[in-house]
């Protein structure tokens, strides 16, 4: 700032000297550049240089140094929370407001010390969890540190276990926060609510309208829709690394590994284990361990000694008993080992049950065996690898439910909450998922993509006007150079042509999804395809309906592996297989040509585009990769040339065109990741086809041959 | 010469200056930029100085907050044992408070199994129609028994409906009647169903009896009444609303892009002072005339003029006018019926629709909107949803909110269209999966109450919100998904590589050259077979596969046709393939469906002689039908097929598939064996033709559809060398 003022002083100063003393000014005017250069470049700098040494004090701060606050004895106390809080009543959905990234923001009140009137502190100032928690929620999309456009409040005072705390002057302490306006809009984390002897399932500290974040929580305290139910976090996720077990049989059927199990609980496990015998195991706090080992990481069976947790990926199905409390920090050790929990707490809610699906694994009777239960290992070891293995994950979740209500209609999908990586890799989606057998009535739509051959074009349209269920044709005219026809020069045929002119010669333009598509099937059709009759496209039309989320095709081809040569080849043989059909002629729908256009993934469509080549495999690709369905093979049709037209094809041009439809097959693989097509051994034909039959009585009798 | 070289100094300094200028002038703003955001940080509360840094991370050992030996261990006296603590509980959490673990003796359940039980219909007692159907329903259901101590669930025949005191279905004196039932045992497994409570003004949730400990499945119900987990919100539902079947979601296909005319459609009354009011009063801030068309009436009610409020002219006439010119001078009657078909109009072209509360917060709007595919946006703070135990509404609606109004067209319309197209379909889904019909309607709610009971065996998220949904898939089956034959997609998985043949064999075996044996043989080739059976009828347990091929003792097949035929099945794992097809038709001349077994285009049916299935169909066929018709099939010993297909089709909503065979095929069917002379018996006709028309009626509606499409091997009967055929075989006469 001092340095562009400079500037402006001597600048013009300068200006009287400069015709005689050359030198000088020369001089003068570069060591003033200099010096700009140098004041821009610390001024670059200094703030970060600032910023960077305040933190390093910050970074020095201790938990010891925050201010302290004296609570008097009559300061305030929240009311009780209210049981009858949700969404609507209790929280002011105003302060969120409508943004275009649906994320709510999160503001954290600073680390304060609460005292009470003798100084005594009201607790623990703050825990190494909590700690963590704050600092994954400033590290998140969620936080924001202004306090005004703020939609969700939490106080840095630590709740997360009810022991360490003192309850009056927990609730006094969170009552004179700046904003705490009866709780409004405020969130708090406690995963070990009540305490001896009863034990409340919720916290027990005066809240009045916040919401609460709990372990534990049982279906009376449970506020469906406004409390978020999270697990009890457990250190030792942090302290030991399970690495993820191959699926297979694991040693024992039942393990039980809690200490401190009431009598009552035990008696009935030890029950079980009398009537199955060593399957099960049961396992109980070691009593004659040597010094120094800490008997947390140990548990016994009479004599026998076992490593926990190491011990539960041993077994197939670990038991989770209540104890006091409902929620058990050894759920989280037990999903680590990829172990079945058998959860047996009545009227508990499961951690983050409003998302997770915890039916998907858990709660399986204990006498079938099923034929994988590799699988329900696999959605144990997801559900800790994605919401249980470390506070940050179980704050994430968290503040992510909340936005999920205040946005619900940008909220997080089933699958995305719940399928393992595994499943979400290979599963598919389809968005035409509902079956759904389109009227015939509606007919179908003709594309016809034509550069200049006029006179087989108005063959083409002549010909496909012939189709009872022809609604349209659209021609779409791909040459820039020359006008199309004028209107008096086409075919008159019975339903509307439209023309459609391009900008650009380019292939991708057969599969544009043109206004002027009013149905939802879509006929693409080269413009010297003349040889199919009209019964087979009918039939074509009538099959699509069947399979509106397909595609529809009449000369199939088919990609094989090369095994010498390492990767996909093309095949147009006379094969017993399809897994593509040609788009020369294929009914689709209206839907793909949208997904050909904005949803192409890579560069497929530029690839296509500047070949000039394999927009079909590229058709085909997309179709098949996401309905994960097979295309459909109608009539025996193998090709489209006409006899005669094969003359012009020579054998050599003919193989350069398979090397680069191989070349296709493996670049859209690469780009896709995976290869989508679906290999198939049928195709369709009308139900009488070559039957001993009248032919006059069935439906399509012209079904041309090869 | 030099000047021009001095000016270009001069001017190339010049540059370099405002070069530097510009860059310290961005910088300087950047830098008040900066501090005035932290500005307002500071105005608040006392903070330390120099703690910028939003959450400062703490270097000290801090301690864990879960100390190393839980404090719990030991000390059990202090506790109570979780026998005492579930009995403390179920004392204590009443009424109000009820939960399963409280108020519902699951014990009932276990002994027998989930069993309903409905209390005979005393004379005199006047019940609504809407109240026959439920009952009907439960009646006609698997779930039915006559035997009070087999029951598990207990059903009044007291009309409970309407419990709007106003109302003339309202039935007087209940609570003296429900006290002197002698099951009633203070409502303890009892289910009461209820569409409305309350009346004028406040419009309570109280049904106006001592319900006791009883279950309500009520309409209209909110989240602060609402007891999760025990009670049931079912949808309102008119009393034209049918008892089974239902009318069909009215999509019929995917439009491209998924917008329609109209973004935002509502048609209904405005209630000018009172509860629920608000809502619909403040609704023409977001009407626009165009593309959200909100159209309230104040005209209903008999004293309505006298609240008019400076609105109310205007709006009438904007709510009639979209009615037409030439029906204005109808009489009151016409234009009634007219209202309403104009109201169709709009929700067959609209996008979303809205759903605003009424009086209460449930409105019929909600399931008019579902089966129009018009996309619901419920505005309608606290109501629990129809089912929201189970169903995913995030999937089918938009959750507004009624603070919010004014911000629901801007976030209607930053819905992406993909997103639009899913959430119309899943409207079409659950409509037709739980809403369509009565029937349905009470059996999702009886479904959900026997999953609370049966916990370990209950269906998943997954199963109710995919198709075909929870009602047509029972967990007992098994609990891993890829048993089924309809979530190989979602999981990834492939169908199963592997089938075994049950073969329905009658006649004893007394020489080598019966077909069976030839059959037996011809199977047992089949590289994908993993089993042979000798009996349709023998407990699905023994069957090791997902797919069973069932057969006929007199069935002609090759080892080809088999293979062909299984490799089509894994296209298509969750429909029949198989080889003889036959078909349906509407006999307008006897008005009833008729049978046809001749030579047709298209077919709805695959006999299951010689058909590949999903083995779950053969639980589906035992435990989903009631024992009505599966005792008129062993009865008849006929149209088990019929029936299998039936199932199938109602389940899929998508025809059989029919494969390739040889001709030979029908000629043998038609010859010597004495099962196949049972096909030339016009008796044994007749008997599938009133077969299909029972099943149809208990269905309540015609599931079976008609394909035009046969599946042949890719090189059927091509003009190529026989050699390079994999199926040469079927073409072989």
């Amino acid at each position: 700032m001092c340095a562009s003022a400079k500037y402006n002083t001597r600048g013009p100063a300068l200006i009287p000297r400069m015709k005689t003393k050359h030198r000088i000014y020369y001089i003068t005017l570069f060591s003033i550049v200099l010096l700009g250069l140098i004041a821009t470049g610390m001024f670059q700098f200094w703030p970060h240089s600032i910023e960077s040494s305040s933190d390093w004090t910050v970074e020095k701060r201790s938990v010891h140094d925050v201010p302290v606050v004296k609570l008097l004895a009559d300061s305030p106390i929240p009311e009780r929370g209210d049981l009858s809080c949700r969404m609507h009543t209790c929280f002011d959905v105003y302060r969120c407001g409508f943004n275009p990234k649906n994320k709510i923001k999160v503001y954290i009140y600073s680390l304060k010390k609460y005292v009470d009137e003798y100084g005594t502190p009201v607790s623990n100032t703050i825990s190494r969890e909590y700690n963590e928690l704050l600092t994954a929620i400033s590290d998140s999309e969620f936080y924001t540190d202004d306090v005004n456009r703020a939609c969700l409040f939490v106080p840095s005072i630590d709740v997360l276990n009810q022991n360490t705390l003192r309850i009056k002057e927990t609730a006094q302490a969170l009552a004179q926060l700046s904003r705490w306006d009866r709780g409004i809009n405020h969130l708090l984390f406690n995963m070990l609510p009540g305490g001896p002897p009863d034990y409340n399932t919720a916290l027990d500290v005066p809240r009045d309208r916040a919401l609460l974040a709990g372990g534990g929580f049982s279906t009376w305290t449970y506020r469906q829709g406004y409390d978020v139910s999270i697990p009890v976090y457990s250190p030792l996720s942090a302290e030991v690394e399970l690495p993820e077990r191959v699926p297979g049989p694991r040693r024992y059927f039942i393990l039980s590994s809690q200490m401190a199990l009431h009598p009552e609980y035990r008696f009935d496990l030890e029950a079980l284990q009398a009537e199955n015998g060593e399957s099960v195991l049961i396992l109980d706090k070691c009593t004659n361990l040597s010094e120094g080992v800490p008997s947390v990481r140990k548990r016994c069976n009479r004599n026998q000694v076992f490593d926990y947790p190491q011990v539960l990926q041993e077994a197939t199905f670990c038991v989770v008993l209540r104890g006091a409390r409902l929620g058990q920090a050894v759920l989280s050790d037990v999903l680590q080992a990829g172990c079945v929990p058998v959860i047996i707490a009545d009227s508990y809610i499961l951690p983050f049950s409003e998302v997770l699906d915890w039916k998907r694994f858990v709660l399986i009777a204990l006498q079938e065996i099923f034929s994988c239960l590799c699988q329900a290992s696999m959605f144990a070891r997801w559900f800790w690898e994605a919401y249980f293995r470390s506070v940050k994950a179980i704050a994430l979740a968290t503040l992510q439910i909340i936005n999920d209500r205040i946005y619900p209609y940008a909220a997080i999908s089933y699958e995305e909450w719940n399928d393992p990586p595994a499943i979400k890799w290979s599963s598919v989606s389809n968005p035409l998922f509902l079956p759904l057998i389109p009227p015939q009535s509606q007919g179908f739509t003709a594309i016809v993509l034509t550069y200049d051959r006029v006179e087989s074009l108005f063959r083409v349209i002549t010909e496909v006007s012939k189709v009872p269920s022809l609604s349209k044709l659209l021609v779409v005219w791909n040459n820039q150079n020359k006008n199309p026809p004028e209107d008096s020069l086409w075919p008159k045929i019975r339903v509307p042509l439209k023309v459609v002119r391009t900008a650009e010669n380019k292939l991708s333009n057969r599969f544009f999804p043109y206004d002027e598509i009013e149905t939802e099937a879509v006929l693409a059709i080269d413009d010297d395809i003349i040889m199919l009759t009209s019964d087979e496209l009918q039939f074509g039309y009538e099959v699509w309906r069947e399979f509106p989320d397909r595609l529809v095709g009449y000369p199939g081809r088919l990609h094989l592996w090369d095994h010498e040569m390492n990767k996909w080849k093309y095949e147009s043989e006379w094969t017993n297989e399809v897994s593509m059909v040609l788009t020369g002629a294929a009914f689709y729908h209206k839907y793909f040509n949208y997904l050909y256009t904005y949803k192409m993934p890579g560069d497929i469509k530029n690839w296509v585009d500047a070949h000039m080549n394999c927009e079909d495999i590229a058709m085909n690709f997309l179709v098949a990769n996401v309905t994960g369905k097979s295309v459909i093979k109608v009539t025996p049709r193998k090709k489209f040339k006409c006899p005669e037209c094969t003359a012009i094809d020579g054998l050599s041009l003919d193989q350069t065109h398979m090397v680069e439809r191989s070349e296709c097959i493996n670049k859209f693989a690469s780009v896709f990741g995976t290869m989508p097509l679906k290999v198939v051994e049928h195709r369709a034909d009308p139900v009488l086809y070559k039957d001993d039959f009248p032919e006059k009585l069935k439906s399509f009798p012209n079904i041309g041959s090869l | 010469m030099q000047a021009k070289k001095r000016y270009f100094i001069l001017l190339s300094a010049a540059a370099c200056l405002v070069l530097l200028f510009s860059l310290g002038g961005l910088q300087f703003r950047a830098a008040r930029a900066r501090a005035r955001r932290q500005q307002p940080r500071s105005r608040h509360g006392p903070q330390p100085a120099g703690n910028e840094r939003p959450w400062p991370r703490f270097p000290d050992a801090l301690r864990p907050f879960l100390p190393a030996e839980p404090p719990d261990a030991g000390g059990y006296d202090a506790q109570l044992s979780p026998r005492q603590k579930r009995d403390a509980n179920a004392s204590v959490y009443k009424g109000k408070r009820c939960r399963m673990e409280s108020c519902f003796d699951v014990a009932l359940c276990q002994r027998t199994g989930f069993r309903v039980y409905v209390y005979p219909q005393q004379k005199g007692e006047k019940i609504a129609e809407s109240y026959q159907n439920i009952l009907a329903a439960i009646e006609g259901s698997r779930f039915y028994t006559s035997d009070p101590s087999q029951a598990c669930l207990f059903v009044l025949s007291l009309d409970t409906l309407d419990r709007d005191q106003l109302s003339p279905q309202y039935v007087h004196n209940l609570r003296a009647k429900v006290q002197g039932l002698h099951l009633w045992n203070n409502g303890r497994n009892h289910l009461i169903f209820n569409l409305y409570s309350g009346t004028w003004p406040d419009y309570t949730e109280d049904v106006g009896f001592d319900i006791g400990q009883a279950m309500l499945a009520k309409a209209s119900i909110s989240t602060e009444t609402f007891r999760p987990r025990f009670d049931v919100s079912i949808p309102l539902f008119s009393k034209d609303h049918p008892r089974t079947g239902g009318e069909k979601g009215s999509l019929r296909f995917n439009t491209i892009p998924p917008l329609r005319k109209y973004m935002l459609v509502f048609k209904g009354k405005r209630y000018l002072t009172g509860i629920g009011s608000d809502t619909r009063n403040a609704l023409y801030h977001v009407h626009n005339g165009e593309d959200v068309v909100l159209l309230t009436t104040c005209k209903h009610g008999k004293d309505w003029q006298k609240h008019k409020d400076s609105r109310c002219d205007r709006d009438n006439s904007e709510y009639e006018k979209n009615l037409g010119t030439e029906t204005l001078n109808c009489k009151e009657m016409i234009r009634g019926l007219l209202i309403r078909y104009d109201y169709r109009e709009m929700l067959h072209n609209a996008t979303f629709c809205l759903v605003p509360r009424g009086r209460r917060l449930g409105s019929f709007r909600f399931l008019e909107a579902l089966q129009a595919a018009c996309v619901p946006v419920m505005l309608s703070n606290g109501w629990e949803l129809p089912f929201s135990e189970v169903i995913d509404w995030n999937q089918a609606a938009v959750i507004g909110d009624e603070r919010l109004l004014l911000q629901i067209p801007s976030t209607i319309r930053s819905i992406h269209q993909d997103k639009i197209l899913a959430l119309r379909q899943q409207t079409q889904f659950l409509w037709e999966a739980y809403f369509s019909s009565v029937e349905k309607i009470v059996l999702t709610t009886l479904e959900i109450i026997q999953d609370r009971i049966f916990k370990h065996i209950s269906r998943n998220s997954l199963i109710w919100n995919k198709h075909p949904g929870g009602l047509f898939v029972l967990p007992q089956y098994s609990s891993y998904l890829g048993d089924f034959p309809y979530y190989y997609a979602n999981l990834g998985l492939k169908p199963p590589s592997k089938f075994t043949a049950v073969i329905h064999a009658v006649t004893p075996l007394v020489s080598q050259s019966q077909p069976v044996l030839k059959l037996l043989v011809a199977v047992a080739k089949s590289q994908y077979c993993a089993q042979v059976m000798s009996s349709r009828f023998l407990p699905y347990d023994n069957i090791v596969t997902d797919a069973v091929l069932s057969l006929d003792e007199d069935t002609v097949l090759s080892t080809t046709e088999v293979d062909f035929a299984f490799t089509v099945w894994q296209s298509f794992p969750e429909r029949i393939v198989g080889y003889p097809a036959r078909s349906h038709f509407w006999d307008n001349t006897k008005e009833r469906w008729g049978y046809t077994s001749k030579w047709t285009n298209d077919y709805s049916m695959v006999l299951t002689g010689a058909a590949i299935y999903h083995k779950y169909y053969h639980y589906l066929y035992t435990h989903y039908l009631p024992a009505s018709l599966k005792n008129m099939v062993d009865q008849l010993a006929n149209c088990e097929d019929i029936l299998m297909n039936f199932l199938v089709s109602a389940v899929t909503k998508l025809p059989p598939i029919k494969v390739t065979q040889k001709k030979q095929y029908k000629e043998t069917m038609m010859g010597q064996t004495s099962r196949a002379s049972r096909w030339a018996d016009p008796d044994h006709f007749a008997q599938r033709q009133s077969c299909m028309n029972t099943f149809a009626s208990w269905f309540g509606y015609m599931p079976l559809i008609h394909s035009q499409m046969r599946l042949d091997p890719v090189l059927f009967k091509d003009q190529v060398s026989i050699l390079r055929k994999k199926y040469r075989d079927i073409e072989r006469l």
